[in-house]
């Protein structure tokens, strides 16, 4: 009875719920909302008195800068990383506000979840840490790239063919895709347990103990939407001490 | 004999060659994800035991250690992720 009434809905239905306008929509409403929402929050935190104690918005805004200078920059780029600070504090805040809507009643919807904002971001961080190489060691950043010191003469055509892949070409496509993947992984396994819950409770069936058995899958839910809260913010802070890794190791060579 | 051969007439489906390929498919992607989650799954078990004993062993480096972890955990991770886009490209 349940086989029949329960059939999992096309993948871009649970994805596209409809366009508000041309090419607006749901993803794009909350991509613009998390921006904004990061920009007033820290607009004003800054406009509070910075000599009192500080309390509110602008303890939260404190408590994140310092997040990201102790946890991130300090850990990865060190001392001279320190005015990386503010990028990588605004693409973990926009990230974060990107994944969290996955768990809020009504939006119920990770904007990172589909390929276009995490792949931008990725790109915007591929170009910086690319610039960033090439501005502090000029053209030998290539050579520094593809080629780690020590490398016999022999080895180096293969290693160079290694590195430059998977220093050039896979980084931005692992970023990309860890997000992403992990955003959608998550969200289908709410969607999943939804419709398990829901299709047990109004399963029409002669078996009266079976309606109750929705609870199981709803426990399952609840501990899913409290371990996607985890997720969400795993996966900002991993986008961005990456970051600041690329951009910490094209900055300086290994020697 | 007839029999038989009635009986083979009848648990031997219609299948057109789309739905072979349906079919198909949906194990493969099953078997994908699957076998893409082994490794990932060994290797973040190992990285974060290490981990820990590590923070256990040296309590005040616990901090470099978890960033460590962390970055570790992304690149190994990306593996079992890659699979799981795999899977929804071939199986949905």
């Amino acid at each position: 009875m349940i086989a029949e009434s329960f059939s999992f809905p096309e993948i871009n239905s649970i994805l596209r719920w409809q366009d508000f306008f041309t090419s607006f929509n749901k993803i794009a409403l909350i991509a613009v909302a998390a921006a904004l929402i990061g920009i007033v929050v820290f607009l004003l935190a800054g406009r509070k008195d910075p000599m009192v104690a500080p309390k509110g918005v602008r303890n939260l805004a404190e408590t994140s800068v310092e997040f990201i200078e102790n946890g991130i920059v300090m850990q990865t780029m060190g001392k001279d990383g320190l005015g990386w600070t503010p990028f990588l504090l605004s693409l973990f805040i926009f990230i974060y506000l990107c994944n969290v809507p996955g768990i809020i009643p009504l939006l119920q919807m990770p904007a990172t979840a589909r390929m276009a904002i995490p792949m931008f971001l990725a790109l915007l961080v591929w170009v910086i840490y690319n610039g960033v190489g090439f501005k502090h060691q000029g053209i030998k950043y290539l050579t520094n790239t593809i080629w780690p010191p020590g490398v016999p003469v022999a080895l180096k055509p293969l290693v160079g063919v290694i590195e430059f892949i998977s220093n050039i070409i896979v980084r931005p496509f692992s970023l990309t895709v860890r997000l992403f993947a992990n955003m959608l992984a998550g969200h289908i396994l709410l969607v999943t347990f939804a419709l398990l819950t829901q299709s047990l409770i109004t399963a029409e069936t002669m078996q009266a103990f079976l309606k109750p058995m929705a609870v199981l899958p709803f426990f399952m839910l609840v501990f899913l939407t409290a371990f996607e809260v985890l997720v969400a913010f795993l996966q900002a802070y991993i986008f961005t001490i990456l970051t600041a890794v690329y951009i910490g190791g094209s900055t300086h060579p290994e020697h | 004999m007839e029999a038989i051969a009635r009986l083979i007439a009848v648990t031997e489906p219609v299948q057109t060659p789309d739905d072979v390929k349906a079919a198909s498919a949906a194990a493969s992607a099953g078997f994908a994800y699957g076998l893409a989650a082994i490794g990932p799954g060994i290797g973040i078990g190992y990285l974060v035991g290490k981990s820990v004993e590590a923070m256990a062993r040296q309590p005040e480096a616990a901090g470099m250690v978890r960033t460590t972890m962390f970055l570790g955990i992304a690149f190994t991770e990306a593996l079992a992720l890659i699979g799981f886009v795999v899977f929804i490209l071939i199986g949905l």
